[in-house]
């Protein structure tokens, strides 16, 4: 069980993250969900003890800060910024990271194979891509295999294709019953991943919910930019405002706000209109 | 504390070995150390060869040879040992790679202790390629070298060039940045080699400084401990420093080599021990 109370993290004057308390079950999986400095990532951070904070936090019963090394023995972590040596091979850092938590060079191996870095062993960490990397901290993660996960973005430079085999594999490790505390602004993601989502915005928690709930509680909001065929901009802006959107054409298509939860009442509407979509794009 | 978190949190040995192996690797594999380390030994053998004109053979010519070596190391190991030591916590920290590090179950002290034996093993490395190079052009060159002299004078570099990274790495605990930590380093550098010498000498014309205050002045600075002590373990006399020299001599007589050394460690432990305590209390990651 992991247990945050009254977890304050100030840098001089301000506040990044304030008295926030969360506990997380064993097996269970949480998404800290929030903006760009809502504060996940110091959340995260400080769980793994690299921050000095006010409030406590434990880790099966360890103090995050006085038994941080103990603590770390239980958490795998993936990083948002993944920091790698340069210069060392893919094989060299995991058997590095394995060296530093004494596990047998095997489990190298296994974790190789298990997010299929096979082809890319050999090749230096800066030669890597962002999904390559990805992997590897992934692997490195996953050596110990450990009852806790810390993902922080964890598929934040993954294209839409490596994105869905990331998520395939988290969503498999989280059917294993380990802890997972997932740091995310996409939301679909968030529900594929989790049972529990803890929003934060300036520091703060402001919603604890389902994750399927999240959107309605957050009243969540979304951009659809439809491209109609046939160059129907005037009629699609007209037939979205008769259905009460807010609506608005730009240089090649149409803006529509729509609640995050029910986009296809906008194209419903549209297709009452007989108006034709070409192409779409959901902006948040 | 639980067993459990007991026999998890103490220092663990084991653990620095590895961080002190992949600090080593990554030192002798990078493009700098070569540089540095091809540079030192380039510039060594070059002095052993031009200290060595013909005819100049035996004793005369190891103690010119020697004292080459002794004005080099005094001038390169410490901006090698400043700046290696000035880009290892700061760089760390700057690229990232410090938090994945301390993302494992290790502790700070294991880490600070591990990167400083890592690098100071890189320099035990760098000066016995550079001895070893200026040694074997000087027997080719028949320069009669006094094996025990040669010796005493590449442990004593030795020991500059931990007190000097142990220097940088206090810088580094205290730099926000790599090139913040980098500036301050060469400015040290700087200071202790070239402002301390002629500082010490141009205070002691405009000020008429007693010789004892000139000569603890003097070996207060690292470098110039160094390069008493070399010169002594060459020679056994400091007539070449003049009156401070002569003081030295008959004030310390046998204790000056051992006082010397002294001071070398005690600024090869002292930083370090400063920048230990500042890491492990530690910045934020």
């Amino acid at each position: 069980m992991i247990d945050l109370h009254n977890l304050t993290k100030r840098y001089g004057s301000q506040i990044v993250v304030d008295d926030v308390s969360i506990t997380v079950e064993r097996s269970e999986s949480v998404a800290l969900w929030g903006p760009n400095g809502a504060g996940k990532t110091t959340i995260v951070r400080c769980i793994l003890g690299m921050l000095a904070y006010e409030g406590t936090i434990t880790i099966d019963g360890l103090d995050a800060h006085s038994q941080g090394k103990a603590a770390r023995r239980l958490m795998g972590y993936v990083p948002q910024e993944l920091a790698f040596y340069p210069d060392l091979t893919v094989v060299e850092t995991l058997d590095f990271s394995a060296a530093l938590r004494r596990l047998p060079a095997t489990r190298v191996d296994e974790m190789i194979d298990l997010v299929d870095l096979g082809p890319h062993v050999e090749k230096r960490v800066r030669e890597l891509s962002g999904g390559l990397k990805q992997r590897l901290g992934l692997a490195a993660a996953l050596l110990p295999d450990p009852p806790v996960l810390l993902l922080d973005e964890p598929t934040s430079n993954l294209d839409a294709a490596a994105r869905e085999a990331a998520v395939a594999l988290l969503h498999d490790l989280r059917e294993q019953g380990r802890i997972m505390i997932v740091t995310s602004h996409h939301l679909e993601e968030v529900g594929m991943l989790v049972d529990r989502v803890v929003a934060l915005e300036a520091g703060r928690v402001t919603v604890e919910c389902p994750p399927n709930q999240l959107a309605e509680r957050l009243r969540l909001r979304a951009w659809l930019h439809l491209v109609p065929a046939h160059a129907a901009i005037d009629a699609a802006v007209a037939a979205l405002r008769d259905g009460g959107f807010d609506a608005r054409a730009n240089s090649y298509g149409v803006l529509v706000e729509v609640s995050a939860q029910s986009k296809g009442l906008a194209l419903e509407t549209l297709r009452s209109a007989g108006i034709e979509i070409a192409d779409l794009e959901v902006w948040r | 504390m639980t067993t459990r978190a007991a026999a998890a949190s103490h220092f663990d040995v084991d653990l620095v070995a590895t961080i002190a192996r992949k600090e080593l690797r990554d030192a002798v594999r990078a493009r700098w150390f070569w540089l540095y380390a091809v540079g030192f030994a380039g510039l060594a053998a070059l002095l052993a060869t031009v200290a060595l004109p013909r005819g100049i053979a035996g004793s005369v010519g190891f103690g010119r040879t020697a004292a080459s070596l002794v004005a080099l190391v005094q001038l390169v190991l410490p901006l090698i040992a400043l700046t290696l030591g000035a880009q290892s916590i700061a760089g760390q920290a700057e690229r990232g790679t410090l938090r994945f590090l301390l993302s494992h179950p290790v502790t700070r002290s294991e880490v600070f202790v591990g990167t400083y034996a890592g690098l100071a093993s890189a320099l035990v490395a760098l000066c016995g390629f550079g001895f070893g190079v200026a040694g074997l052009v000087a027997s080719a060159r028949n320069a009669g070298i006094d094996a025990g002299a040669f010796v005493r004078i590449a442990i004593l570099s030795l020991l500059l060039a931990w007190a000097m990274l142990a220097l940088g790495m206090l810088i580094s605990t205290f730099a926000s940045k790599g090139a913040t930590a980098l500036g301050t380093a060469v400015f040290l550098w700087l200071a202790l080699v070239f402002l301390g010498e002629l500082g010490i000498m141009g205070t002691a014309v405009a000020t008429r400084l007693p010789v004892d205050v000139l000569f603890l002045s003097a070996v207060a600075n690292p470098v110039e401990a160094f390069r008493i002590a070399a010169l002594s373990a060459l020679s056994g006399s400091l007539d070449v420093l003049g009156p401070a020299g002569t003081y030295a001599v008959d004030t310390y007589g046998r204790a000056l080599e051992p006082l010397l050394v002294g001071i070398l460690v005690a600024w090869a432990v002292v930083p370090v021990m400063v920048a230990w305590r500042r890491f492990v209390r530690g910045r934020d990651l």
